[in-house]
């Protein structure tokens, strides 16, 4: 696989840049900034994050999982008569149901963002350059398909757009 | 800000149309007096005064927390929000009506040699000492309304540091001071109904009904005066933050609603339970509309970014809240004074009646000056605001 990297001081230049190539239609695999950049993301034009679908859905099942396990628990598999309330007590079984789907969805959500992101314990994430966790920021682009002439014109286009300097890898 | 209409011309016809909604309330209210009882009339009366009293109460409130917190997004829309807190000053003279009907609404001015547990509370609950602390209340609640709608006014004019910095410490004592006497407010106005009752949480459920009311009544406001027109900078982004209010509101009101009721069913004490058994059993219908149209349709529907996003939808939504929170308020008075009753056409002709006074006000008010406070510090950050991927 080859990457050229494109390596920049300012967080203006750097939109500037991955305006540039996403208007002239280059896809742009990766960016890397020491903090985050506001409207990058609208400029590399990500999909909207879909952690709120996994909330939901995980929220749901804990609701449902929550309120089912109280109702077997107390109507079969050991009813107690508390007060002499009915053994489907449903709405003392509300906030055990309301607790499981904040449980459920909270632990769904940071493991889905961990796994979606490969981050977390044991992850094995490449560090393109130092640089980019202090005062530089990197766009990474895949150029593995593209013949020799094509990644210079990419290389061109990433300097007049304000790159410091500009790096080809080869992985 | 050229081109933009920051002027609001009250046209004759919408005059005419308030006026119109109004002849239909005073209509109702004549044929309510001939046809029903006093009590009936009087707890009619209660509902729709404290309904609007507390509709613009919420949006004093609301202007005070906005700038206390030093928000910006709601600047573009913030005269709307003064305009509905402008009925305060009407809704009480209502209520200093309601103070002739105390024997048709309230058992404890009457009940006293008879009830051994009013008697008891009679060091709280008497007449004089009610009607002082709601004049009290009325009155503080009115200057701070109008101080915080003056000093905006007058930054269009002169603005100033000093002008923010005291509007900022008026919204600060008005915010301590609305926590504190909303919950005596629904102790006198809407607890005391039935004075045998008791609940410590009644305070803050009625806080968070009179909340989602006043979110969902501004944005009605703002869809009909785009709808005429005006405020065509108010974008798809403010209406998200709007619906959001109103989402996490209602779902802030059926906590505190199912926390009442969960505690008093467990508890199941018959001082307590009663109050609940006589709204389910004589009025079912209502009381499970109630949790409906406050609490389930608000939360499946504005769960979803994309309902947030389309108006209409946030409007409707936000009509059913209104309606729901209307409901709300009747299962807290008419239960109490009346046994078994039914909404009627008097109720809805009344209340019709009410809401014409109170747009007519609001339309008023907002014609007295711009629409924009242009002189606002953060005037161009709600001008381009958007909220993030949330």
């Amino acid at each position: 696989m080859r990457e050229v990297l494109g390596y920049y001081t300012k967080e203006t230049d750097l939109l500037e840049g991955v305006k540039t190539l996403v208007n002239e239609k280059i896809t742009v695999k990766d960016v890397f900034s020491p903090y985050p950049v506001h409207g990058l993301d609208k400029a590399m034009k990500l999909k909207r994050s879909r952690l709120p679908r996994v909330a939901f859905i995980f929220g749901a099942l804990g609701a449902l999982l929550g309120f089912l396990f109280q109702a077997w628990v107390f109507t079969k598999s050991y009813p107690i008569n508390i007060g002499g309330k009915p053994f489907m007590a449903i709405p003392s079984f509300i906030p055990v149901t309301f607790e499981c789907t904040i449980l459920f969805a909270a632990i769904a959500i940071v493991l889905a963002y961990l796994l979606k992101s490969h981050l977390g314990a044991g992850a094995d994430n490449k560090i393109y350059d130092q640089r980019a966790t202090d005062d530089h920021f990197v766009i990474v682009l895949d150029v593995s398909d593209k013949n020799n002439k094509e990644s210079e014109e990419i290389t061109t286009k990433l300097k007049a757009t304000g790159a410091k300097s500009v790096e080809t890898k080869l992985l | 800000m050229d081109g933009i209409n920051t002027r609001f011309i009250f046209l004759k016809k919408q005059r005419r149309l308030f006026i119109a909604l109004i002849a239909i309330g005073v209509i109702s209210l004549i044929i309510g007096v001939l046809l029903y009882s006093k009590k009936y009339v009087w707890s009619a009366l209660l509902l729709n005064s404290v309904n609007y009293l507390t509709i613009a109460l919420g949006a004093t409130f609301l202007v005070a927390v906005h700038i206390i917190s030093r928000s910006g997004w709601h600047v573009v829309f913030e005269r709307i929000i003064q305009a509905v807190s402008m009925y305060l000053p009407f809704s009480v003279v209502f209520m200093l009506i309601l103070f002739f009907g105390l024997n048709n609404i309230f058992e404890w001015t009457h009940e006293i040699h008879h009830d051994p547990v009013v008697a008891k509370k009679a060091a709280y609950l008497n007449v004089p000492f009610f009607i002082l602390r709601s004049i009290f209340l009325f009155v503080v609640w009115i200057v701070f309304a109008l101080a915080l709608r003056h000093f905006s006014r007058k930054s269009d004019f002169t603005p100033s540091k000093k002008l923010l910095i005291r509007s900022r410490v008026y919204a600060a004592l008005f915010v301590v001071f609305f926590a504190l006497s909303i919950v005596v407010f629904a102790w006198d106005w809407l607890m005391s109904i039935e004075a045998h009752w008791f609940s410590t949480l009644f305070g803050w459920y009625v806080l968070a009904g009179i909340l989602v009311k006043s979110f969902a009544v501004i944005i009605i406001l703002l869809a009909i005066l785009r709808y005429l027109g005006y405020f065509e900078f108010v974008s798809i982004e403010h209406i998200h933050d709007l619906a959001r209010y109103l989402f996490s509101f209602s779902i802030f009101w059926v906590y505190l609603w199912f926390s009442q009721f969960m505690l008093i069913w467990y508890a199941n004490i018959p001082e307590e339970t009663f109050y609940f058994i006589n709204r389910i059993e004589n009025y079912p219908i209502l009381f499970f509309l109630n949790i409906g149209c406050n609490f389930l349709i608000p939360f499946l529907v504005l769960i979803a970014r994309k309902s947030r996003r389309t108006l209409w939808l946030v409007v409707v939504v936000a009509i059913i809240v209104f309606i729901g929170q209307w409901i709300d308020q009747y299962l807290m008075i008419f239960p109490g004074i009346i046994k078994t009753a039914n909404i009627t056409w008097f109720d809805i002709g009344l209340s019709i009646g009410f809401a014409g006074i109170f747009l007519l006000v609001i339309f008023v008010s907002l014609s007295r000056f711009e629409l924009i406070p242009k002189n606002h510090p953060y005037l161009q950050e709600s001008l381009h605001f958007e909220t993030n991927h949330t």
